[in-house]
């Protein structure tokens, strides 16, 4: 794998690469010496809270913004000071932002009508992307006739019309209730895997970003924290950040720190690599507390445990036996949370 | 059980009841005072004025008789009461599409660049005029363009009077002076109906979320295109709501055509002249016909042109 990545970045250009771009708005660093490969084919995320940057950074792919300093690369070729309309990407916008007065078909071939293709082929082809996203039968609406999650697939085929080398998908899935959002998400994966072009996709949601991506930047404070393959993500969090905001962690500091790993630095540990019932192992760190507050969640229960030396421990206990057991945990009860030594992850504090 | 609750109580209280249990008699009852205007006294006396341009107007008696004619319709179409029409429509053309050419860029600047305070500012700035007398406003015009005046001052210090005097020649726009021109009365109405145009636009543009033009640059429009395809066609409805205000105002206005510019009547002015003057009632309501008719005619070519689909 990093054989053929460096293999790949040798011979062709990434399809965006950003070289320690800043973009400042007063006094505010939106995007502070940002520096990323983002590969051609890739599906890449941009994950973070709001105000951290991401969609700042779609923004100047995209030529919306322009870069206060350092250089961004699209196939190659400098960017910087391009406008839009002369950029090899397309967006799809979280507004959706279709154009209320045409109708599906000519929104979807608008960016064939601006480059001056014959109204027969653009027609065509309006109507070979709106196949694609399943939405054949609907050319003559206008956009208000439409559901959000129709509206979502005409900004989809409105943006692959062009057949851009690079889609920006600005947290297109957003307004979308929680079903639909799952369906789309597959749909997405299995659009990019089937056209080979590069997907860069917004958003401020790691379960939505864990799912789909082959690689994901998260974002902090106009930087990036980390830049890895989801499962590195998660299995391996480099900063205190990135542990916290990507699915849920104990992130232990100071004194409990030392006492349990042996080192000061802090360390992450999973809820649901975290045991509380049997002995623990010989390679296995143990801590007593008292249970808390306990959350039944149907695929697993939520624990919380107060340390004798003060800190919460998050447990996640899967409830994966088929027959009923009854709940053997009580709020007030004594436990001995025990885990693998291997489990923990030591982390780079993230300044606040 | 609910029915005795709403029959008992004071009859105020009642009558709360009633119509909260009948939202359309509270509708009507809400409707009949503007109902009543709008129908009896709008609407009736505009009716009852166009009626009596069915009327006999006799010349040698100079009374009106409930004689009922089409001879004042037909006198519309006279040579010289045609010229007062052709005259009166293409001012209100041209000052339409002028207003809207000044008032665009202004309303484009007022949604898009302004917010809070200097937005208020340029609102203020936009409707300030209107708190002064139209008939003031349009005396000061008679002396600014007057001989003599600033216009014809700033005109020279800027050496263009051979410019001016090029302009005056042109028959059917220039005139002797800038004041007794159809240029100074085009100038006037620019200038008194501007505000009226200024706001529908901007409040159509208000209305384009940014990320339309942004939508239309990244699918490869160049801002021409973007401004021809996108933001002109979604701000058709407010310079069509802009238009119908300054071509109206026009075509109705009998101040303006008297003070500033060349002898000869407006529809406006006409309409003025029969019933005061002269006391030709039938002649003066068949001249309020033709406003009537023109705004119709103008509405129905602009929806035909779609400006109304995008609301």
């Amino acid at each position: 794998m990093n054989l053929l990545s460096s293999y790949r970045s040798r011979t062709m250009p990434p399809a965006v690469q950003f070289t320690e771009v800043s973009r400042t708005f007063g006094e505010v660093k939106a995007v502070d010496q940002v520096s990323i490969d983002i590969l051609d084919g890739e599906f890449f995320s941009m994950l973070g809270p709001s105000g951290s940057g991401k969609t700042t950074c779609l923004r100047l792919i995209a030529g919306f913004e322009q870069p206060s300093s350092g250089s961004i690369r699209i196939h190659g070729s400098e960017a910087a000071g391009l406008p839009p309309y002369l950029r090899d990407v397309n967006t799809v916008f979280q507004d959706y932002a279709l154009f209320p007065h045409m109708n599906v078909r000519d929104n979807v071939a608008y960016g064939l009508k601006v480059k001056g293709v014959a109204k027969a082929e653009r027609y065509a082809r309006a109507d070979e992307a709106l196949a694609m996203v399943a939405l054949d039968g609907y050319a003559t609406r206008k956009p208000a006739q439409l559901s959000g999650g129709q509206r979502q697939r005409v900004a989809l085929a409105r943006a692959l019309v062009n057949r851009p080398r690079v889609l920006l998908l600005d947290e297109p899935l957003g307004a979308l209730d929680l079903k639909l959002r799952e369906q789309m998400q597959g749909e997405l994966k299995k659009l990019q895997r089937k056209l080979r072009i590069t997907f860069i996709f917004v958003t401020h949601d790691q379960t939505e970003a864990l799912s789909m991506s082959d690689r994901v930047a998260v974002f902090n404070r106009g930087r990036i924290e980390q830049v890895d393959t989801p499962r590195n993500l998660y299995m391996q969090p480099a900063t205190t950040f990135v542990a916290e905001f990507v699915g849920t962690s104990n992130v232990l500091r100071g004194a409990i720190a030392e006492q349990l790993s042996g080192s000061a630095q802090p360390f992450s540990i999973r809820p649901e690599h975290i045991r509380l019932d049997g002995q623990p192992g010989p390679h296995e760190v143990q801590v007593a507390g008292v249970l808390r507050d306990v959350q039944y969640q149907g695929s697993a229960t939520r624990l919380e445990i107060v340390l004798d030396s003060g800190q919460l421990l998050a447990v996640s206990q899967a409830n994966d036996q088929w027959l009923a057991q009854p709940q053997p945990w009580q709020p007030g009860q004594r436990v001995l949370a025990h885990w693998p030594r291997a489990a923990m992850t030591s982390l780079k504090e993230t300044p606040a | 059980m609910s029915v005795a609750v709403a029959t008992t109580g004071t009859p105020l209280r009642r009558l709360g009841n009633l119509l909260y249990r009948r939202p359309n008699l509270y509708l009507l009852m809400l409707l009949i005072p503007p109902l009543l205007w709008f129908g009896a006294i709008y609407l009736g006396s505009l009716l009852n004025l166009l009626w009596q341009g069915f009327y006999t107007f006799d010349d040698f008696s100079m009374t009106v008789t409930p004689e009922l004619t089409l001879v004042n319709f037909a006198a519309l179409f006279n040579p010289a009461n045609f010229d007062i029409i052709l005259r009166t429509l293409s001012m209100a053309v041209a000052v339409s599409l002028a207003s809207a050419a000044l008032a665009f860029p202004i309303a484009w600047y007022m949604a898009r660049y302004t917010t809070g305070r200097t937005k208020a500012f340029f609102y203020i700035a936009v409707m300030m005029p209107m708190w002064a007398s139209y008939i003031v406003k349009t005396y000061a015009w008679t002396l600014l363009l007057a001989k003599g005046g600033v216009a014809q001052w700033f005109v020279q210090r800027l050496h263009l009077e051979g410019l001016l005097q090029l302009l005056l020649d042109i028959p059917g726009v220039g005139g002797s002076t800038l004041s007794t021109s159809h240029l100074g009365r085009f100038l006037v109405f620019v200038y008194i109906w501007l505000p009226f145009m200024i706001l529908p636009i901007q409040a159509s543009l208000e209305r384009l979320p940014p990320s339309l033009l942004q939508a239309s640059a990244d699918l490869g429009a160049k801002p021409r295109q973007t401004f021809m395809q996108v933001v002109l066609p979604l701000a058709v409805p407010g310079i069509a709501a802009g238009s119908i205000f300054t071509f109206s105002l026009t075509l109705g206005d009998f101040i303006v055509p008297q003070l500033v510019g060349p002898p000869g009547y407006f529809i406006g002015s006409m309409v003025y002249a029969q019933q005061g003057a002269i006391g030709n009632m039938p002649m003066a309501a068949a001249f309020t016909l033709v406003p009537i008719v023109l705004i119709a005619v103008y509405l129905s070519i602009v929806k035909r042109l779609g400006a109304f689909d995008a609301l």
